[in-house]
C-alpha cells in the first residue's frame, strides 16, 4: 500500500522528487509505453473486439461489424458460458482458495521446527513443481493419470481407472494443487517468521492445543498475508491455461474453465469477437474478486 | 504452592551447545529466587528447562514433588512471563488476562469476571478494553502478570521482568514486583543479568556461569562472602578489589602493605578480595596516589595507584574526596578482607 502523499496540489508543488517535472516525466516514460503498448491498448483492443463479429474465417474477419452488446448478451444466456464460469469457479476455491493456502500454510507451519536438512529438501521438492515449464509438467501428470500405464494406477493398484476422464476437475485440482503450493508455502514461511516466538511460547506454556495456537496467535498477525496470497492464487488460478494441457477442456466441456472456454471459441470455433467479450466479461469477475479482498483487507487494519 | 527440585539437570541444545551442566537446585515453596549471570551462562535455558519449554536432556525437574520432566508446558501448573511481556496485540487486556481460561473453554462470564478481579489487584481495573499497545511499557507488564496469574499456577517465573522498562520505571516495578510476590506467597523464580536487581528482590540467589551455579545463597551472603572471583567480580555495582598478594608469617603482602588476615592462613600466593565500599582512610594500609575520582551520587569511587603496578579503588563520602595526586593509605574494615587460593579463584 502507498501513503497518500500529503495533499499539496497547488498546481507548481507536485515535482516531489525534487529533479524537475520534466526529467521526472522522462525516468518514466518507458515504462509507461510498454505497459501501455503491452497492457493497455491489448486491453482496449479486446474490448473493442468484443462489440464486434469479428470471426477468424468468412466475411466477418474482412469486414468486422459492429454488434453493441450481442456477444455478451449471448454469452449470459450460453449454458456453455455458464459452465465454464462455474468450472473457474470451483476450480478456484478448489485448488486456489481450500488447497494451495491450506497446504502451503501446513507446510510452513509443519517445516518451522524441522531439521534444516529436511526443511531443505521439502521446499525444493515444491518449489520444483512451481519452476518446472508447464508443458513438461503436464506431461508428467498424463503419464501419471493414464488409464493403462499410468503410474497413479499402478501404484495405488487400480488400472483401466482414466482419470482425466472420469475425474477431469478433481483431477485438474489435484493438479494445480500440486503445481502452486509452493508460493503459499514461501510466503506463509516468511510471515510465520514475523510472529513472535515468545507469544507462541506464551500460548504452549498456558496449554493451548496447536489449533487454537494458529487461530489466537498465528492467524491475527498473519491476517494480510493470508488476504493478500489468496488474492493473488486465485486470480492467477482463474486466468490460468494449464488445465487445457491436461484435458483440454473435455470430456465434453466437463473441465472446460473460462481461459480454456475463451481459447475455444477464439481459435478452433473462430469467433474473436465473442471470444473477446468474454474475456472481458472474465476481467470483470477479476475485478470483483480484487474488490472484495480489498475491501477485506481494507476492514480492520 | 510447590516448591521446585532440580536434580542434574542438564540441557544441551541440537547444536551441542551445553547451556545447563548437571544442575542441582532446591527452591523453597513460596520463594523468591533469582538466577543471575552474564548473558550466555544458561539461566534463561533453565529457566525454560523449568518452564518446559525446554527439554532437560538428562536429569528430573519436580514441582511441587511431582516429576515434570517429560510434561508439557501447558501441564506443569508453572505460568511464565517472557521479557517483552508477549501480549496479544489484536486482544484487549481483558481478554490477553483471561486467555489461559479461553483455552481451557471455560465459559465467558467467568473469563470477564476473573480478568477484572485480576486487572484489579494490579491496579489496571480502568484499563481492561485497551490494547496491548495503548499501554505503557510497566501496564504492559502487569498486564502479562496478570495474564500469568490468572493461570493459578503453581510457580511463576519471569524472564528478565525488569529489562524492558526505562530506568526509573524500573525501581518502581522493582517494589511492586517483591510485594506482589509477598502477598501472593507464591514460589517465583527471576532470571536476570543485573546484579542489583537480584540483591534488591530476592530471597536467594544462585549466581551461574557455564551453566553451573558458581555461588547459592541469601543477597547478604553473596555480596559480603563471595564464593569465588567470578561471582566477586560480578556482584556488586562498585567492581571488587581483587589484587595479587603473599601469605607470609601469617600476614598479607599486598601492593607493599602488610594486612592482617583476619585469622590463621598457610603460606601461600593469593588473590586478595576487597570491595571498595569496606575500605578507609587508616594510618597503616595500602599506600597509593589518587589518580581518579568518580562522583557515583552519595559516595565517590576514587582510584589509587599502588606500589607493584597495583591500582586500587575505593568508595568515599561527598565532600570528602581527596585532591587528584594527593597520597592516601587505606585499610579494610576488619573482617572484609577475603582470600582466593591464586591458582583456583576459591574462597579460602
Amino acid at each position: 500500500m502507498v501513503d497518500a502523499p500529503p495533499a499539496r496540489r497547488t498546481g507548481r508543488a507536485r515535482d516531489t522528487a525534487g529533479i524537475g517535472v520534466a526529467r521526472a516525466v522522462t525516468f518514466v516514460s518507458p515504462a509507461l509505453v510498454l505497459i501501455g503498448l503491452f497492457l493497455v491498448f491489448p486491453a482496449l483492443w479486446t474490448i473493442y473486439i468484443g462489440i464486434t463479429d469479428y470471426t477468424l474465417t468468412g466475411t466477418a474477419s474482412v469486414a468486422p461489424k459492429i454488434v453493441g452488446l450481442g456477444n455478451f448478451v449471448e454469452a449470459l444466456d450460453d449454458a456453455l458460458f455458464g459452465n465454464a464460469l462455474w468450472l473457474t469457479l470451483v476450480f478456484v476455491l478448489g485448488s486456489a482458495v481450500i488447497g494451495q493456502n491450506f497446504l502451503g500454510f501446513a507446510l510452513a507451519w509443519l517445516l518451522r521446527g524441522a531439521r534444516p536438512a529436511l526443511r531443505r529438501v521439502v521446499e525444493s521438492l515444491v518449489l520444483m513443481s512451481w519452476i518446472l515449464p508447464s508443458v513438461v509438467v503436464a506431461y508428467l501428470w498424463i503419464a501419471l493419470l493414464d488409464r493403462d500405464g499410468g503410474t497413479l494406477g499402478a501404484l495405488i493398484g487400480s488400472p483401466g481407472t482414466a482419470w482425466l476422464v472420469e475425474y477431469p476437475m478433481a483431477s485438474l485440482v489435484v493438479f494445480n494443487t500440486w503445481r502452486g503450493t509452493a508460493f503459499s508455502m514461501l510466503l506463509y514461511s516468511s510471515a510465520l517468521a514475523a510472529v513472535p516466538p515468545s507469544q507462541l511460547e506464551t500460548a504452549r506454556s498456558v496449554g493451548a492445543s496447536g489449533w487454537q495456537t494458529v487461530r489466537d496467535v498465528v492467524f491475527p498477525h498473519i491476517r494480510g498475508h493470508v488476504l493478500t496470497n489468496t488474492l493473488l492464487i486465485s486470480l492467477w488460478t482463474a486466468n490460468d491455461f494449464g488445465p487445457f494441457l491436461l484435458t483440454a477442456g473435455g470430456p465434453n466441456h466437463a473441465s472446460e474453465t473460462l481461459p480454456v472456454f475463451i481459447y475455444q471459441q477464439a481459435v478452433p470455433s473462430g469467433r474473436l469477437g465473442y471470444a473477446a467479450a468474454v474475456s472481458v466479461l472474465l476481467l470483470l469477475v477479476n475485478l470483483v474478486v480484487s474488490a472484495v479482498y480489498l475491501l477485506l483487507l481494507r476492514k480492520r487494519s | 504452592m510447590a516448591g521446585i527440585e532440580l536434580a542434574g539437570v542438564s540441557t544441551v541444545y541440537p547444536n551441542g551447545v551445553r547451556a545447563v551442566d548437571a544442575l542441582d537446585l532446591t527452591v523453597a515453596d513460596g520463594e523468591f529466587f533469582a538466577l543471575l549471570g552474564p548473558s550466555g551462562c544458561g539461566k534463561t535455558t533453565l529457566l525454560r528447562t523449568i518452564a518446559g519449554l525446554e527439554q532437560a536432556s538428562s536429569g528430573s525437574v519436580s514441582i511441587g514433588g511431582a516429576d515434570v520432566t517429560r510434561l508439557e508446558p501447558g501441564v506443569r501448573k508453572v505460568a511464565m512471563v517472557f521479557q517483552d511481556y508477549a501480549l496479544f496485540p489484536h486482544m484487549t487486556v481483558s481478554e490477553n488476562i483471561a486467555y489461559p481460561l479461553r483455552v481451557r473453554r471455560a465459559p465467558k462470564p467467568e473469563r470477564a469476571e476473573t480478568a477484572a478481579r485480576t486487572a484489579a489487584g494490579l491496579g489496571l481495573a480502568g484499563l481492561l478494553e485497551r490494547r496491548p499497545a495503548q499501554l505503557s511499557g510497566g501496564q504492559q507488564q502487569r498486564v502479562a502478570l496478570a495474564r500469568a496469574m490468572a493461570m493459578s499456577a503453581e510457580v511463576l517465573l519471569l524472564d528478565e521482568p525488569l529489562s524492558n522498562l526505562d530506568a526509573r520505571l524500573r525501581l518502581e516495578a522493582r517494589t511492586f514486583l517483591k510485594r506482589l510476590q509477598r502477598d501472593l506467597g507464591l514460589t517465583t523464580v527471576f532470571v536476570t543479568h543485573d546484579q542489583a536487581e537480584a540483591l534488591a528482590m530476592a530471597d536467594r540467589i544462585a549466581v551461574m556461569s557455564e551453566g553451573r551455579i558458581r555461588q547459592l545463597g541469601s543477597p547478604r551472603d553473596v555480596f559480603q562472602r563471595p564464593a569465588d572471583t567470578f561471582v566477586a567480580n560480578f556482584i556488586g555495582s562498585t567492581p571488587m578489589n581483587l589484587l595479587p598478594a603473599q601469605v607470609r608469617n601469617g600476614r598479607v603482602e599486598v601492593a607493599g602493605a602488610h594486612l592482617d588476615p583476619g585469622g590463621p592462613h598457610p603460606d601461600a600466593p593469593v588473590t586478595v578480595g576487597i570491595r571498595p565500599e569496606y575500605l578507609h582512610e587508616a594510618p597503616e594500609g595500602i599506600t597509593g596516589t589518587v589518580s581518579i575520582v568518580e562522583n557515583l551520587g552519595v559516595t565517590s569511587l576514587v582510584t589509587l595507584e599502588c606500589p607493584q603496578d597495583v591500582t586500587v579503588g575505593l568508595t568515599v563520602p561527598e565532600h570528602e574526596e581527596p585532591p587528584v595526586g594527593s597520597v592516601l593509605t587505606v585499610a579494610p574494615r576488619p573482617g572484609r578482607l577475603l582470600l582466593y587460593d591464586s591458582d583456583t579463584g576459591q574462597l579460602t
